[in-house]
């Protein structure tokens, strides 16, 4: 019998969870950095599309916790706890942070290098090891994580596929 | 905005009007450049989610050959000119005279580049130039930047601003179509321009709706 391979879809500044044989995708990361957290052994993944580094960047009374960095990945693996992943299992591969553009507000120009910079010091305070990352440069990335081979798909419009 | 200054619908009717008038000019300027009739118009102005203005812009994954620049002045905000690459290659080819010249290319002849960037130069700064007669209001754009890429990493840059206050934008879409010789349309693009939430209370204020 055939099973049909579902995807779970992750928009931007938003996360969510899934067990094989599902994989999770987001599309378009420019500036934002995917995360995917993952335990091998159980065959479960979350992804978050991180926006901004920092939540005391956020302006906003409600606060949308996966948009940053800092609560993002917390957020994520709170998430993955309650689906009964341990912490101790987790390991991380991220994607993301290009720079599309040489111009912009003081704050808006390094976005992307300061996005990946954060969520590394996220999962480092979170004691998360970095499997693979494929970051910086200035193309936009489409992710797909499968959570059966904890391979993370990443496709770029002028460079290609690959896994990491 | 906040709950005491909610948008409403006639705060958006309004923006469509200052979009349609803008759209007017730059679709002058287009014409005069291309020597074709080029319409545009404004389909709508909307507060939409980001991942609903990916799909304004036909999907985050959809490659495009996209313009982006900064206003600055009395108001700031983000502009995008938004082509997909057929419609891109259609333009720059008449623009340039060389039916060769390819977006998707791995080496991009400068002159494209450059064409597309006047280009964007061109339509923004009509399209400024007429809102800002419209509103009285300072409007200095920036030098506009090209990338071909997918149309969400290329328009996220552009909400980073309005993402610090908030997680919709409002868009003021307008679309831009050539009426072929045989009626068929063979452009197909838009522009989008995204008011910093910062910005909305100065815009509705000079148009005096607030």
């Amino acid at each position: 019998m055939m099973t049909l391979k579902e995807v779970v879809r992750v928009g931007i500044a938003d996360m969510n969870i899934v067990k094989e044989p599902m994989t999770i995708r987001t599309s378009g990361l420019g500036s934002c950095v995917g995360v995917v957290l993952y335990d091998e052994k159980r065959k479960v993944a979350g992804m978050v599309h991180i926006m901004l580094p920092d939540s005391n960047l956020g302006k906003s009374d409600r606060v949308n916790v996966a948009k940053f960095a800092d609560t993002g990945i917390y957020a994520l693996m709170e998430l993955l706890k309650a689906e009964g992943v341990r912490p101790m299992a987790l390991k991380a591969k991220i994607a993301g942070g290009s720079q599309m553009f040489q111009f912009g507000s003081s704050d808006t120009i390094r976005i992307g290098p300061r996005n990946v910079e954060a969520v590394k010091n996220e999962l480092n305070r979170l004691s998360i090891p970095i499997i693979a990352e494929d970051t910086g440069g200035s193309s936009g990335r489409t992710i797909e994580f499968n959570p059966t081979l904890s391979i993370l798909n990443v496709r770029t419009v002028n460079l290609g596929t690959k896994e990491i | 905005m906040n709950s005491e200054n909610p948008i409403t619908d006639m705060h958006l009717d309004v923006l469509k009007e200052v979009g349609n008038i803008g759209a007017a000019h730059a679709a002058t300027s287009l014409s005069q450049l291309l020597e074709r009739k080029i319409d545009m118009h404004v389909p709508n102005v909307k507060l939409v989610s980001f991942d609903e203005m990916f799909d304004l812009a036909g999907g985050a994954e959809t490659i495009v050959a996209g313009i982006f620049l900064r206003i600055e002045g009395d108001l700031s905000g983000s502009m995008f000119f938004v082509l997909p690459l057929e419609s891109a290659n259609h333009f720059i080819r008449r623009l340039i005279g060389d039916e060769t010249f390819n977006f998707s290319s791995p080496d991009l002849p400068e002159i494209g580049i450059s064409a597309m960037q006047e280009l964007g130069n061109i339509l923004s700064g009509s399209y400024l130039s007429a809102l800002s007669d419209f509103t009285g209001l300072k409007i200095y754009p920036t030098v506009p930047s090209l990338s071909v890429d997918m149309v969400g990493a290329i328009v996220s840059f552009g909400l980073i601003e309005v993402s610090h206050h908030s997680d919709e934008v409002i868009v003021i879409d307008t679309q831009i179509r050539e009426e072929g010789e045989d009626g068929i349309s063979n452009i197909d693009g838009h522009f989008f321009l995204l008011p910093d939430p910062s910005s909305y209370v100065t815009i509705f204020r000079s148009l005096g709706v607030m």
